[in-house]
């Protein structure tokens, strides 16, 4: 009974929410200092680059090599964002909160960018989850994939994962609020899709307090 | 020599790296069947004996347009040289100059488009699909 009566707040204040959260972002967007957007992108291509090359032709492990790299920024990035806040966060109780906040506020802080959210709401048996979605992506705006990381070279072949630095990024930032979530591109610019769609699904909440790793003796 | 008689119906245009050409084209007029062979080989020929006189010519302006610099019977070569030092050779058969240096200008900008591509290093060929369709809408604008 407590939890519907719950549900049923947030979703009032799931309007305001979204207001709220385009105010933070465009505030946070003035305080922090700017990166030439080109200078940016050509600093995270040379990189993926350079990834490629390290490891040849194991599309997969570059994918997860970007993706770490991302949720080991993320980890940090989710302090800074608490951190420059002026005013207290919007709470985000429940994981669906966390869309608009990611979208409109930390999206803008960080890239300059807003996302559209789509939520999915869970049913029974399917987790929650919700996608984002951009029309501009600062990462790769000279990018254009050359033929043989357009389409899978064969069945169940890995494709490369431009983008993979923002699923870490999300799935890092929602670590550290205890989510653990499963990121994925399912749209892509990069491949002629005309948006490009995260989706991110709730897996499990950490329980509150030191993993069991950490336990003392 | 038939010369005369068969003024040049299409362009030609060359992206010459250091070593070699990076990206070619033919731009032909509506309707023009393309280039026979020998020709195509003529034009090659054309453009190659022409770019011992870039060089010489490049150290001549502080302009990136180099403007005509061979003539071989009816067939003139206008280069381009980028800051890069690659060279846009475009043949065609006498032209106004100043299409030809609007052509070259947004040229440069596609060919600096696919250079700060980070899949594309710098002096390799061009295999860019929509580069070559990028082109050829410009030289229809500015040269057909």
């Amino acid at each position: 009974m407590a939890s519907a009566a719950a549900s049923s707040t947030s979703a009032v204040a799931g309007g305001s929410n979204k207001g709220a959260a385009i105010a933070t972002g465009s505030a946070l967007w003035n305080r922090v200092p700017k990166a030439n957007a080109e200078l940016f992108a050509l600093t995270y291509g040379a990189l993926v680059t350079e990834v490629l090359r390290d490891f040849g032709d194991d599309i997969n492990a570059v994918n997860e090599q970007l993706d770490k790299m991302g949720h080991s920024m993320g980890v940090r990035c989710v302090d800074e964002y608490l951190a420059k806040l002026s005013t207290a966060a919007p709470p985000c109780s429940k994981f669906l909160d966390t869309a608009e906040v990611l979208a409109k506020s930390a999206f803008k802080m960080f890239l300059g960018i807003t996302a559209d959210v789509v939520i999915h709401e869970g049913t029974e048996g399917k987790e929650d989850s919700y996608s984002l979605i951009m029309t501009d992506n600062p990462l790769a705006i000279f990018v254009e994939l050359p033929d043989q990381y357009q389409s899978p070279a064969g069945e169940g072949q890995p494709l490369l994962e431009y983008n993979s630095l923002y699923c870490g990024l999300i799935r890092g930032a929602l670590e550290m609020l205890n989510m653990r979530v499963e990121c994925k591109f399912v749209k892509s610019t990069l491949r002629g899709d005309d948006v490009n769609e995260i989706k991110v699904a709730l897996k499990e909440v950490v329980a509150e307090g030191a993993g069991a790793e950490y336990q003392e003796e | 020599m038939t010369s005369a008689a068969a003024p040049n119906q299409s362009l030609f245009l060359v992206i010459v790296g250091k070593n070699e050409p990076l990206y070619e084209a033919e731009f032909l007029k509506r309707g023009a069947a393309p280039s026979s062979d020998a020709v195509t080989r003529q034009n090659y020929f054309v453009l190659h004996s022409g770019l011992d006189l870039v060089e010489n010519v490049a150290w001549t302006t502080n302009q990136m347009f180099l403007k005509v610099v061979d003539k071989v019977n009816h067939q003139q070569v206008s280069t381009f040289l980028t800051a890069g030092n690659i060279k846009f050779m475009l043949l065609h058969g006498g032209k106004n100059e100043d299409s030809i240096k609007n052509f070259f200008q947004e040229v440069y900008e596609l060919y600096v488009k696919v250079s700060m591509n980070p899949f594309y290093r710098y002096d390799t060929p061009i295999t860019s699909s929509s580069f070559d369709a990028r082109v050829r809408a410009v030289a229809r604008r500015y040269l057909l």
